[in-house]
């Protein structure tokens, strides 16, 4: 699936990276809590999250993440977009909460990266 | 800046306890020095993501700390000196879900005790020690030849 096509189906706003949105991802991951994100992250993973400082974006970098979608409308600060356009990692925002985002991608048939690594 | 296989690069980082809003700079130029020298990908990541977690712990823990990349064509070690409040009981705090963190660590999106485990379970060899009221080090060893590699 698409950056273009989960933008669309969760009806995200870009805040970087429009450039980026042919990209293809494979599997995606859900959390707020950094420490997991580096525990179970895998390269290429689409973060899905609530967190909004910079150190979502810093913990997407360290991972190789494709990029960030960002839930319930949140949006990261000045620092967290510069870092994001140093790196080149596609931001993106949607009004949908975590579950529902989640679930949407899921059920649309983007991976989690638990089944992604299991199936290795 | 490339590496022959004579050369040793070391540089030293200074990492500010507290400093939340710089929390993961260090580590996010080391992992561009680390791709600039031409690292495998799969050893960047996995340092990467130790040197991140060993940032935080001393800007979450400790008043100041020095980290030292250093590689010779065998490995790649981070040593890191911290001057804080060290930890009580290491084997505690190696087990995953053990923590001591505040509200203001946990907002950071860390603090979940998964730090010392996750340095350990992505390094060839880890070792740490620690003396309370004084600080903490850490040996965080990548192997780059193929002997010992994960």
């Amino acid at each position: 699936m698409t950056l273009r096509e989960i933008k669309e189906l969760l009806q995200a706003e870009v805040i970087i990276g429009d450039e980026s949105l042919d990209v293809e991802i494979t599997f995606a991951g859900g959390s707020d809590l950094m420490s997991d994100v580096l525990a179970f992250g895998k390269p290429g993973i689409l973060l899905l999250t609530g967190l909004s400082n910079a150190q979502s974006v810093r913990t997407a970098n360290i991972i190789d993440a494709k990029a960030v979608v960002y839930v319930r409308g949140k949006k990261p600060d000045k620092m967290g977009i510069d870092i994001a356009r140093e790196n080149g990692i596609p931001l993106l925002s949607t009004k949908y909460m975590m579950y529902t985002a989640c679930g949407l991608l899921f059920s649309h048939g983007l991976s989690g990266v638990s089944d992604v690594s299991q199936k290795k | 800046m490339m590496m022959s296989s004579e050369v040793e690069f070391s540089q030293k980082f200074e990492i500010t306890g507290g400093d939340f809003s710089s929390a993961g700079r260090t580590s996010t130029s080391i992992k561009e020095i680390l791709k600039e020298i031409g690292i495998d990908s799969s050893i960047i990541i996995r340092a990467s993501i130790a040197s991140y977690e060993a940032e935080m712990n001393v800007v979450m823990y400790a008043k100041r700390g020095v980290l030292t990349l250093n590689i010779t064509p065998e490995k790649l070690r981070f040593k890191l000196e911290d001057e804080g409040s060290g930890i009580e009981n290491i084997e505690m705090a190696m087990q995953e879900g053990f923590s001591t963190a505040t509200d203001e660590m946990r907002e950071m999106g860390f603090g979940a005790g998964m730090g010392l485990p996750n340095i350990k379970k992505n390094a060839d060899k880890f070792e740490i020690s620690s003396t309370p009221g004084k600080g903490t080090s850490l040996d965080i060893i990548f192997c780059l030849d193929k002997t010992g590699k994960k």
